[in-house]
């Protein structure tokens, strides 16, 4: 180094670590020892750690570590604390009348029938139903959340729906309704008819010749399960047609491909899957989001 | 320069530092303020408060379980976290104040780590006698004496820092019955946890890192010199008026500083401020006791090391007068942060007084948007949580305004009056319904206003939301 370079130093100042960038000379301030040990000390103690829990990648899995630590045993250890914690208010949901389930009445099952039934919604049911219970309308999955039920929408009936399913060939208990596909049975002018008919019962618009012709068509053919004023019949799981809910969609285009083809909506039983206690307090759930009767 | 061949050392030993006993003004200003913040930590907990049944008796209380906050008459909900926050800016804000007034007064007399390390230091110097007997013992051999002294010594600090991290702990439960549990061993793991640890650095942090942490540890220094300018108060030598320095009685061509030692001996940082600003220096001014001291022996003025601004030399060396110490604080940078901390100090003031006992929130269900019903009706959900803040049960009536005709139903069928407990939160599903043929069920939103009137004192709180209809389809 030239005597220049050493030109900026100052009698006090410590000595340098000889490093120099650009003329730019560092000071030698040495860090405490004891940093040093920290640092040796980190070193250690993640080397255990490693050795301790869960890290090393092996082949198939990780090192499991010589605590046996698992966050996954721990989960299922909480699991089962809760369950036995809630195992009273299970069995006392499968006893009860599950009407008399209220908040003002039996709170703390409400609650758990609540919430454990929204957790058994949002897994199971979701997928058909939406996860806010308001189905996918016109396809067929219906909303649970009005007022409109094909089977009736006290907590009981939904509680046999969700247990037996919907068309479900195995379980006698199950709900089944079937329409008759018209193709063929009516020509096509009813059918145009019988449509037109059935969008004036619901208040829409349509062609009003059609549609007197129509009513004809309708008390020969449909009456008999959707009733003479096209009400509908909860027994046989025939939808009201006079109201604005439409399972399958509204529009004279919907309706024509129902009577034509027939629709044949299938969900599966619940019983057996799940548990009693959580078929019920599904059936809880589900009435409790606006639409129970 | 090293002109040796020898790499240079990266890591040095710490060097012990033996700060002699000093009288003076700025250390009785320091022992008020470490028995004062000691105090209110110690004994704060222990401040009973009586809210009537079912709410806590201690007067400051972080209750995490229950997410409440109490100090004194004052309860904080989770929702009015922004006390906190204002509380915050403004231990920022006054911060900033006093570091550009007066530099680093936090550092020397308010910090924790100073404020123990003090206290460690005088237990140090009870026990082992003041710097000349304890840098004898550092450097004499460990018999018995010594052992006894250390022994007494730490076995003191730990009872300091058992107490510290014991007393940490108490602001989070109620103290008696934690203490208790703590004794019979059936506190929570993690107040255990809680008090180790805490104990554990307040042992190493006061005994032996000391100031260690402010070189190495701390970020502040850093930050508080640069919050500082040149005319922020710091403690400086005043070298015009020292220099040259020398010792002996012919002080023919010599300044004031007789070379004593004395504001190096007592230094806690282990520095000599003649040197200069120097970044381990707290400003504490123990070292301006210590100079007073003797520059009041030998007759002479004190303030030879003195509590100065930078613009202070230049001002001083062309042998104008002293520029009052008032004069650089009131300036316009910290009468601006003055006038910042107190409009957010009237403002917290101010939302205290005007805050509601009675709170509402309302969630809108959004999924679905709304729901159908079978007459063609338009139902909208929302999730309405209703808090009663005040102290007693109270009954509360759930209403609905609206330029449109709305139904208001509540979840379970009940009319539109629900209980609320003391001091807790009520959540109610609410439905609103519009019929087919109003406005609200076809157009695209329609403003709404929830509020709930607590019934007998007619206390409202109310949330404007959107009820949607058809034409966001
Ligand atoms: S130089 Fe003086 S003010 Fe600074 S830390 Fe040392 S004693 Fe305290
Ligand atoms: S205490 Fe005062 S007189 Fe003594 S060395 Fe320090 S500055 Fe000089």
């Amino acid at each position: 180094m030239t005597d220049q370079e050493h030109s900026n130093l100052h009698p006090d100042d410590p000595e340098t670590t000889g490093h120099s960038w650009d003329g730019i000379q560092e000071f030698n301030n040495p860090l405490p020892r004891w940093w040093l040990w920290c640092l040796y000390a980190t070193i250690v103690w993640a080397l255990l750690y490693t050795v301790a829990y869960p890290a090393w990648p092996m082949i198939s899995g990780a090192t499991p570590g010589l605590l046996g630590y698992s966050t996954r045993a721990e989960v299922a250890e909480e699991i089962d604390r809760y369950d036995a914690l809630n195992a009273d208010l299970r069995t006392q949901l499968t006893e009860v009348d599950l009407a008399g389930v209220t908040q003002e009445d039996m709170p703390d099952l409400y609650n758990f029938s609540i919430q454990s039934g929204g957790a058994t919604f949002a897994t199971w049911c979701s997928q058909c139903h939406g996860r806010g219970a308001n189905g996918v309308q016109a396809s067929g999955y219906p909303s649970l959340l009005d007022d409109d039920w094909l089977w009736g929408g006290t907590v009981d009936d939904i509680h046999q729906t969700i247990a037996h399913g919907i068309r479900n060939e195995e379980d006698p208990d199950a709900r089944w309704s079937e329409m008759t596909a018209f193709e063929g049975i009516l020509s096509d002018e009813e059918i145009s008819q019988v449509v037109n008919y059935v969008l004036t019962v619901s208040d829409q618009e349509a062609d009003t010749t059609l549609a007197a012709a129509g009513e004809t068509v309708f008390l020969d053919n449909c009456a008999a399960c959707h009733g003479d004023n096209a009400m509908g019949d909860r027994y046989l799981g025939a939808p009201n047609l006079t109201d604005r809910i439409w399972l399958y969609g509204g529009t004279p285009e919907a309706i024509e491909e129902t009577v034509r083809h027939s629709r044949f909506g299938v969900m599966p039983p619940w019983s057996g899957r799940l548990s009693e206690a959580e078929v019920r307090a599904t059936a809880i759930y589900i009435h409790s989001r606006g639409g129970g009767e | 320069m090293s002109s040796s061949d020898a790499p240079p050392k990266l890591y040095a030993a710490q060097e012990p530092i033996f700060p002699k006993k000093v009288k003076g003004t700025f250390r009785n200003l320091k022992w008020v303020i470490m028995f004062v913040t000691l105090g209110i930590y110690y004994i704060t907990p222990w401040i009973r408060w009586d809210r009537g049944p079912s709410l806590p008796d201690q007067a400051v209380l972080v209750d995490m379980a229950g997410r409440r906050f109490f100090f004194f008459w004052i309860e904080i909900w989770p929702h009015e976290f922004y006390f906190v926050a204002g509380l915050l800016i403004m231990a920022g804000l006054g911060l900033f104040l006093f570091t550009s007034a007066l530099g680093r007064v936090w550092c020397g007399y308010t910090c924790p780590q100073t404020v123990w390390t003090d206290l460690f230091y005088t237990v140090e110097r009870w026990i082992e006698g003041d710097r000349n007997a304890r840098l004898r013992l550092w450097k004499g051999k460990w018999d018995l004496r010594k052992w006894r002294l250390r022994i007494t010594k730490w076995i003191v600090w730990l009872l300091i820092a058992v107490a510290t991290g014991g007393a940490w702990v108490f602001y989070f439960a109620d103290a008696p019955t934690l203490l208790r549990d703590l004794l019979t061993g059936q506190a929570a793991f993690v107040a255990y946890a809680t008090v180790g640890v805490l104990t554990a650095t307040t042992f190493l942090f006061g005994g032996f890192a000391r100031e260690q942490i402010c070189i190495y540890a701390c970020p502040w220094p850093r930050i508080q010199a640069a919050m500082m300018d040149e005319h922020s108060i710091t403690v400086a030598y005043r070298d015009w008026r020292g220099e040259d320095r020398g010792k002996g009685k012919d002080r023919e061509g010599l300044g004031d500083c007789i070379d004593c030692n004395a504001c190096v001996n007592v230094c806690p940082m282990g520095i000599d401020i003649r040197d200069g600003q120097q970044m381990e220096c707290i400003t504490c001014a123990l070292c301006i006791d210590a100079c007073d001291e003797i520059m009041e022996k030998t007759g002479r003025e004190r303030g030879l090391i003195d509590y100065l601004a930078l613009t202070d030399e230049a001002n001083e060396r062309e042998g104008n007068p002293k520029v009052p110490v008032m004069r650089h604080i009131l300036r316009p940078r910290t009468l601006i942060y003055t006038a910042l901390w107190s409009l957010i100090g009237v403002g917290l003031v101010v939302a205290l007084f005007i805050r509601s006992e009675i709170g509402l929130t309302v969630a809108p269900v959004r999924n679905p948007q709304f729901v159908t019903l079978s007459d063609g009706s338009i139902r909208n959900t929302y999730d309405i949580r209703i808090r009663n803040m005040t102290q007693g049960d109270a009954v509360f009536r759930i209403g609905l305004t609206s330029d449109e005709i709305l139904r208001v139903d509540l979840e379970g069928g009940q009319d539109l009056m629900v209980d609320v407990p003391a001091d807790e939160t009520l959540l109610q599903r609410v439905y609103v319904i519009a019929r087919p043929d109003d406005p609200a069920a076809t157009a695209d939103r329609t403003e709404l206003r929830f509020w709930v009137e607590e019934f007998g004192t007619n206390e409202r709180a109310y949330q404007s939301q959107s009820f949607i209809g058809q034409g966001t389809q």
